[in-house]
This record gives structure tokens, sequence and C-alpha cells, in this order.
């Protein structure tokens, strides 16, 4: 135990004595948890669209008004030219050119079918086919509309309509800070965990000290948690700054209980740290540390749910998410937070961590060896 | 263990692949003598030591390290041995009495001994105003004669030094060598691996190893006589030609 | 020239031989662009949903089967109340939940219309948003269906779709992986590259040979240049065979463009390597400092407009910006230079300027 201690003591010296450590450990939260929650937003902001109108009828304007009068749109209308179109979408003056055909209003009134033309830029390919929803959408509003006013034959009866309400639980401004802050909280733990672990075990092999380490009786348990322990501290307390900055600067909000989301944080660092201890075992140079870690890192965010929903994601994907830490603690963190859910609520991906966490330490540290 | 022997080694074999690094090693190292281990860069000398320390499994052969074996009683040998890498592996960015701290902690030294036995040591050093510096300030020099104190700070058995010499001005050789004299009177072991030749009239016996095999064993002044030379260098080369015959 | 070429030539094999590193320099391109196409989509697919049906007449039964059978949808409970419904969303069982009162049957038969309740988790506010569009598109179309049995919708819009026919989305992610990587890889190596020689002393060595510092310059960097010419192409072609992005545009023009951005990443490597003393500075300065912006400020994942006017501010200065501009354009409108001659003219700039400004500091690091 007084070993411990002593290792101890001599990790926490070093980090702080590192000149790259304190601005990492005190300044990455901030930079983190402001700059990067500002910046990605993927909140669906109204999108310019152009509306075309070559009817000028009572129909007509009305349908524009109502485009006018969606969330989604920002809309011009203009005198328009058929040959600009493709030059207009190429220029990204505009998103999307809607036009309403001559005799809209006519030929509803006669029950004949309209057909609008939507034209869109559909290099952002999400975006564009959000804006064919949100266009049908409006459409549809209007069709509820004008149906019994028209000469359609199915006038005689009141047309059936449901009316849609819809509740936005957990966070009703659909405030994107919210969604955000949790995910990039994840990203600054994981790094304390994995990458900062890991580099600097690595830097203990390429330094040499590590041989002269395994050369006294120091026992494999004492030095790994002496390594481990201070960066468990580490990504505790950044995840704390992390999180009351959060909370001070977007008002997220913290439904759940503190004990439980320690809990969980603790879970997770020892898997993360786990998974550092694992690569630095393989690796020789910082370099490879940092490149591996860089590789599977990349693709456990990229899958874990952090900027995207898993939901949208092919089954396939989904699946090969049960083996991904980060998916489990960006579930548990946003549950946590934004719907107060306790660890009984999270108990799958509670046990999902743990297991993980105890099967990539154990490997980790069975591949630990003080003679070659 | 035979009686006044603290190292066996039988029959030492190791390989890497294909590539035999120690070939059929047979030698004892007596209690409280220095033990020259030399031989050309690349003859086997660090694959040796580090299998003595500890830190590399032989391929087979026989090893016991102060009546500890090394494949089963790894942990005894540890407690009992001090090691000086080429490198010196210390903290550089821990002042000299931090890292005679740590390590002296680490081999379960109590505080109030670790303390007296520092100032014991900055005294006999003269390190005053070297003790609270960090590591990576100290000129190559210092940085040897720390390692060493830090290497037998715990008074272990044995003490392996792996060219612990290299690139020091011939003066702090010397005085590096009265450090050793000084540990060895004091009941400590001393083995040492070195490629300066002249070094080995300091051992008390020596063995010179080429291309993975000890070609010599013996006092300095056994091998001069049985070779006909006047310094160590000559008996070197002699035996250097010999294999190339 | 002999000097020069025995120089790269250890360069080139110092490289290949860390297999590890190799094998992942090649990889992540190759992965990130996997994933981006195939796993991070922003639609919905069978998210799972409940039901708190508490009418269960035919019309209830009927729009739960039609929200069961969409490819978006799986309804994969019933609860009885609200408060099971919302235990079901603590434990992330269910994303929405679709409620009908008791009075949904009446209603529908007396009024001829009925509350649809739609609870939605909205802590992921696209996911929500979604789910309600998609949800409230199968109501309308039922909806529409009861009225205009067998008729046609009287209102119908004909999309056409400029550019990307078929909504792939790796049309903008391959575009900007080629941006990352090639911004990632070049600059972190190169600089890491230079600063371990640093580390080593070896960099001494080199200074005091008669080789020049611009021949040592390009000795260092040209290996990574052409690892990353190597990855432009992997990029492009998995790009297309893969996903289908095409070059609509000229090749010539791309790959000039993409040699461009390629120097300008090496310039900057080559300025962080005369500022760091450690491995470890330089690979925390390349992420921070050129990775990030480059993801999040270049307008490749997340869009520019959206966000506050300080980091729209920033995102000029972010080379990756101009160089995503150009190449999309190329690549997927196949327009000319004739349509982002004034980025060019940027990156151009950028890039002579950082340069110059990188091989100033290296020879006054010598003094």
């Amino acid at each position: 135990m007084r070993t411990l201690l002593i290792i101890l003591k001599k990790e926490f010296k070093q980090i702080f004595r590192d000149k790259m450590m304190i601005p990492v450990i005190f300044v990455m939260p901030f930079i983190q948890t402001i700059v990067l929650v500002y910046a990605a937003t993927l909140e669906l902001k109204k999108t310019e669209i152009t509306i075309v109108d070559l009817d000028h009828s009572e129909f007509s304007r009305n349908l524009t008004a109502k485009f006018n009068a969606s969330p989604f749109f920002d809309i011009s209308t203009q005198y328009y030219n058929f040959g600009l179109i493709e030059n207009d979408l190429l220029r990204e003056n505009t998103k999307s050119i809607i036009i309403i055909p001559q005799n809209f209003e006519k030929n509803l009134r006669q029950g004949i079918p309209v057909k609008l033309q939507m034209n869109i830029n559909a290099i952002d390919g999400q975006g564009a086919g959000l804006i064919s929803i949100y266009v049908n959408q409006t459409v549809a509003s209007m069709v509820r509309e004008i149906l019994p006013r028209n000469g359609n034959s199915n006038v005689n009866v009141m047309p059936v309509g449901f009316n849609v309400k819809s509740r936005f639980l957990y966070n009703e401004e659909m405030n994107f800070k919210h969604f955000m802050l949790p995910g990039i909280l994840v990203i600054l733990v994981s790094m304390i965990g994995i990458f900062l672990t890991s580099l600097n075990i690595v830097k203990e092999k390429e330094s040499g000290t590590m041989e002269q380490i395994n050369v006294t009786p120091i026992k494999k348990w004492q030095f790994l948690t002496g390594k481990m322990l201070p960066f468990m501290l580490i990504g505790i307390l950044d995840l704390s700054l992390g999180l009351g900055i959060g909370m001070l600067l977007y008002n997220v909000p913290f439904e759940g209980s503190v004990v439980s989301l320690f809990i969980f944080t603790i879970v997770y660092l020892f898997a993360g740290i786990g998974l550092g201890l694992l690569i630095s075992d393989f690796a020789n140079t910082q370099q490879q540390a940092m490149f591996s870690i860089f590789f599977f890192f990349l693709i456990f965010v990229l899958m874990g749910g952090i900027f995207t929903s898993v939901e949208s994601m092919p089954a396939w994907a989904q699946q090969l998410d049960r083996i991904n830490p980060i998916y489990y603690f960006m579930r548990i963190l946003r549950s946590i937070l934004l719907k107060g859910s306790t660890i009984t609520d999270l108990f799958k991906e509670f046990i999902s961590l743990i297991i993980f966490g105890i099967t990539v330490m154990s490997i980790a540290v069975w591949k630990y060896q003080k003679t070659n | 263990m035979k009686e006044g022997n603290i190292i066996e080694v039988e029959n030492l074999v190791k390989k890497f692949g294909s590539f035999v690094a120690n070939d059929n090693l047979c030698f004892e190292v007596k209690k409280s003598e220095i033990f020259g281990f030399l031989g050309a860069n690349g003859a086997g000398k660090t694959t040796a030591i580090k299998i003595l320390c500890g830190l590399s499994f032989p391929t087979s052969g026989k090893v016991t390290v102060a009546g500890f074996d090394v494949y089963k009683q790894r942990d005894g040998i540890r407690k009992n041995i001090g090691y000086m890498s080429q490198g010196f592996s210390l903290y550089e960015d821990l002042t000299v009495k931090e890292n005679i701290q740590f390590y002296a902690g680490i081999y379960g030294l109590s505080r109030s001994l670790i303390k007296s036995r520092f100032e014991e040591l900055v005294l006999k050093l003269g390190i005053e105003d070297l003790k609270d510096k960090f590591v990576r300030d100290l000129p190559l020099g210092w940085k040897q004669k720390i390692a060493f104190s830090v290497a037998i700070f715990h008074k272990p058995q044995i003490v392996f030094l792996d060219e612990p010499t290299s690139g020091v001005d011939p003066i702090t050789r010397r005085q590096f060598w009265d450090l050793i004299y000084e540990a060895v009177e004091s009941g400590i072991t001393v083995f040492v691996t070195t490629h300066y030749l002249d070094e080995a009239e300091y051992c008390n016996r020596v063995s010179i190893m080429v291309d993975g095999r000890i070609e010599a064993m013996g006092t300095p002044d056994e091998l001069k006589e049985k070779y006909n030379s006047k310094n160590m260098d000559d008996v070197f080369v002699k035996l250097a030609r010999k294999e190339k015959e | 020239m002999n000097r020069f070429l025995g120089f790269l030539r250890k360069e080139f094999i110092h490289i290949f031989r860390d297999v590890r590193t190799m094998m992942i320099l090649f990889l992540i391109p190759i992965f990130q662009i996997l994933i981006f196409g195939y796993v991070i989509k922003n639609e919905v697919k069978d998210a799972k949903i409940g039901v708190i049906d508490m009418s269960h007449d035919n019309v209830t039964e009927e729009i739960v089967a039609r929200l069961d059978a969409a490819n978006d949808f799986e309804v994969v409970k019933e609860y009885r109340n609200y408060e099971e419904a919302e235990a079901g969303f603590r434990a992330n069982e269910i994303k929405a939940v679709i409620v009908f009162n008791t009075e949904f049957a009446n209603n529908l038969g007396k009024y001829r219309t009925a509350d649809v309740q739609i609870l939605l988790d909205a802590s992921d506010p696209n996911l929500a948003n979604l789910i309600n569009s998609y949800t409230t598109v199968i109501l309308n179309n039922y909806a529409a269906e009861l009225n205009n049995a067998g008729g046609k919708p009287i209102i119908s819009t004909e999309p056409r779709m400029w550019f990307n026919e078929n909504l792939q989305s790796a049309y903008m992610f391959v575009p900007g992986t080629m941006a990352l990587i090639l911004m990632l890889i070049t600059a972190l190596m190169s600089s890491i590259s230079i600063v371990r020689e640093k580390e080593t002393g070896t960099m001494e060595i080199l200074l005091v040979s008669p080789m020049k510092p611009i021949q040592i310059i390009l000795g260092k960097l040209s290996p990574y240049a052409a690892l990353s010419v190597v990855n432009v192409f992997s990029i492009l072609l998995i790009g297309n065979f893969v996903f289908g992005v095409p070059v609509h545009g000229s090749w010539v023009l791309l790959l000039l463009v993409s040699f461009l951005f390629i120097l300008l990443a090496l310039s900057l490597g080559l300025l962080i390597s005369t500022v760091v003393k450690t491995q470890q500075a330089a690979m925390f300065i390349s992420i921070f400092a050129l990775m990030l912006p480059t993801m999040l400020l270049s307008g490749f994942i997340f869009p520019i407009e959206n966000m506050p006017l300080i980091l729209q501010y920033v995102s000029y200065i972010v080379p990756a910006k101009y160089f995503l501009i150009i190449i999309k354009g190329i690549m997927l409108k196949g327009v000319g230079i004739d349509y982002f001659l004034k980025e060019v003219l940027i990156l151009l700039g950028m890039t002579i300027g950082l340069i110059v400004l990188s091989v100033l500091k290296f020879k006054n690091r010598l003094e």
C-alpha cells in the first residue's frame, strides 16, 4: 500500500510538471464545452427557398403564404426565367426553387390534380430529403383546407382529419446545445481516459525508465494502478468542470442523480483507461500509440451517436455498437442529464460497460509483462 | 548454490529466433567481488545482464542469483539487486532527491531510514546544491554518479551495472570506480559490463565474451600471463584474432 | 544531388518500415469514408416507438399497423399509461410514443376529427423532429386515403434532385474526408517527423552536414506528400466505386487543387515543427489548431451559417473551407475554375505565405 502511495506521488508530480498537461487538463474542458458546442450544431435552421408563382391566384397566394408561415423555410418570391434555375442552384443562391404552375386554382377547382415542380440542390442529400418532406407537409395542410371548398366529388362528406399534437419531452425548446453538451463531455472524458493514459505509459517505455521499474520489486498491479488512478481522478475532475460550464452557459438540466452520474463515470473511465492501457501494451512509440488510438477513437465516436443518432444507423451498425463503450456512455450521460434516468433504468448499459471494462482491463494487465 | 557464490550460471543459452545471443555461458560470481563482464559491442553482454536481472527469460540453462532461481523466483531476485542501465534511467523531470525517495521507497526503506541515508549521501558526494535540481539539468558525470547511488541506496546484495561509464570523461570514470570500491567494501557484489578494456584491471575477475561465448575467464593477471600480454586490450585482441583463425 | 537522393531514400525507408503506422495511415481514410457513407445518416430507420392506445378501434389499429410497417419505425411496446411510457423513455426503450385517447373513435365519428398525440424524446432534437415529420406524413397520407379512396392526390410534388439524384450522403462526406485526411495526416505526420529528429538529436547532425536546409525540408516532407497523394486517389476511388460519388469536372484541376492543399498542409506541419520541442506538443497542436477547426469550421459536417458570428469569422481563416468549396464544385457540379476563382486565389495566397513563413522560421532556428 505504501508502495502505491509512493508511485502516485511521483505520477502526480510528473503530471503537474509537464508543461503540456496543465493546459490540457484545465483549458481543454473550457475550449471543448464552449467552442465545440457552439460550432457543432446540426440544428435545422430555416432553409432559403424560392417560390415561383406562375398563377397569381387566391390559391397560389394562399400556398405561398403557408410556405412563408412554415418554421422551416425562409422564402423569397421572384419572377423567373427558367434558364436561370440551374445557374441559381449552382451558385447556391437558393437551396430550392418551387414552381406553382399556371391554372393552379382553376384546375384544383375542377378537381384536376396539379403538380408542383420542386427543384432542389441535393448535394446535401439529407437536407434535400428534409426539404422535400417539409414541402409535402405544407402542401398537405393546404389540401386539407381546400378539399371542402372545391368541386371535388367527395365533398358531400366532411373529410376526416387527425389533429396531431406533438409534445417534445425533456427538451421542449429543442435546444441543440442540450444535445451536444453531453456529447462533448463524452469526448472530453474519453480523451483523458484513453489518450492521455496511453501516451503516458508509452512515454515511460520510450525513455527507458520502464525498464528500471521492471527491475524493482514493484508489483504489476501497483505500477498499473499508479498509472491509472491519476487519470481516473483527472477525468472526473474535467467532467465536473465541463458539466459545470455547460450548465452555467447553456442551462443544461441535471435531472438525474449526481451519485449515479459519478458511478457511471468511474465505470466508464475504468473501461476507457483499460483500453488505453491495452493500446500502450502494443505500441512502442508515442506516434504508434497516437495513431492507433486516433483510429479507434474516430470509429467509436462516429458510430457512438455523439453527433448523429444511433437510431439513424443501419441495423448492422447498431449491432456493432454493442462493443462500443462510447455508445453506452453517450446514452447514459444524455439520459441522466436530460431525462433523469436512474441506474435501474440504464441497467443494460451499466452491465455492458462493466463487462467491457473488465474484459479490456484483464487483457491489458495480462499482456503487460515485467519480463520478456 | 555453492558456498561463497552469489551468482551461478550453467549453460545459459539465449536465442532470438535463430540468432544465438548467448551461447552456453557458464560462470560464477563470488560474494563481494567485482566481476567484469567484458566484450565488444554486440557480444551479448546486455542480453546476459538482462537475464540475470530478471528482465528477460533465458532460452535454456540454469541461472541462480542471490540464491533465487531466475525462472521461478524473480521477485526474490528483484528485492536483492540493484540495476543501472546504459541510459542511466532516472526520471528527468524529478529532482535528485525525489528520484532517490521514489526508488528507495519502492525497495521498502522506511522514511526515517531514507532520510538519514540521504543525508549521508549528500555529504559524501557533496551534492548539497544539486540535490534539488532536476535530473535533466545535471551534467552527464553527475547523472551517472546519482544513478549509481540510486542503484545501491537500498544496500542490495548485488548491483548490476550495464556500461556505466559510457560517454564520460576519464577523471569522472576514476571517481566512479572509487564509488564502486566503496560499495564493495560495504559488502555489495558488483557485476559490471563494459567495453572499456582498461577498466578490466579494476575488477577482481573478468570474463571476456566474443560473439555470444565466453572465451576467457579469470583474474586480470591470470589472463595477461596466459595470453602473454601487457594489458587487457592486448588480451582481447589476441582472443579476437584467435576467433578468426 | 546524390546526397539529397540518399537522404530522401532514408526518409522513405523510415516511414515504410513502421508498418503499424503505415497501416493506420491508409486505413483511417478508408474507414472514415465507409463509416460516413454507410453508417452516418440523418434519416430514421427502425426507430423504436411505443403506443398508448386507449381506444383500440379499427382506425387506431390501422395507424399502428402502418407505423410498424414503415421502414422508419418499429412499434415495440404498448404502454398502459403515461407513467409507464415515461419509464420507457428513461430506459431508452422507445424514442416516441403515439397516444390515442378513449374518445378517439367517438370523436372521429361525430366530429370527423380526432386528436393524435405524439410524445417525442427531444434529448435528440433532430431525431425528434424527423420522427415527428415522418409520423405526421403517415397520418396525413392515411387521412387523405380515407377521404379520397382510390383517387389521385390533389396536389402532388414533382421533385427534381439536382447534382445528386439519389440523395447520397456520401456526396457531402467524401470531399470533406479528403480535406480532413489531407490536413491531418500531412500536417501532423510531417511535423512529428521533424520534431522527432530534433528530440533524438539527429537533426543537428543533418544541419552540420553539407546539405542545405531546403534540401532537408524537401527530403523530410516529400514522403508525406507522396502518401497524401495516394490517399487522395484511394478516397476518390472508394468514393466513386462504392458510393458513386462522381467527378463531373476536370480531373486535372481536381488533382492540382489537391496538390496545392497538400503543400499548404505540409507548410503548416513545417511551421508547427519550428515552434514545438516535443512530439507530444506537435500532436496536440496539430489536433487542436488544425484538425478540430478543419472538422468543425470548414462546413464539412456542420453548416457554417448556423454558427455564432465569431465562429463564422474564424472560419474565414480555415483553409479547408475554401478547399471544400472548390472540390465540391469540381466533383459534384462539374463546374470550372471560373466558378471558384476567388477560393483558388485565397488558397494560393495562403500556401505561398505559409511556405515562406515556415521556411524562414526553419532557417531562423538554425541560429
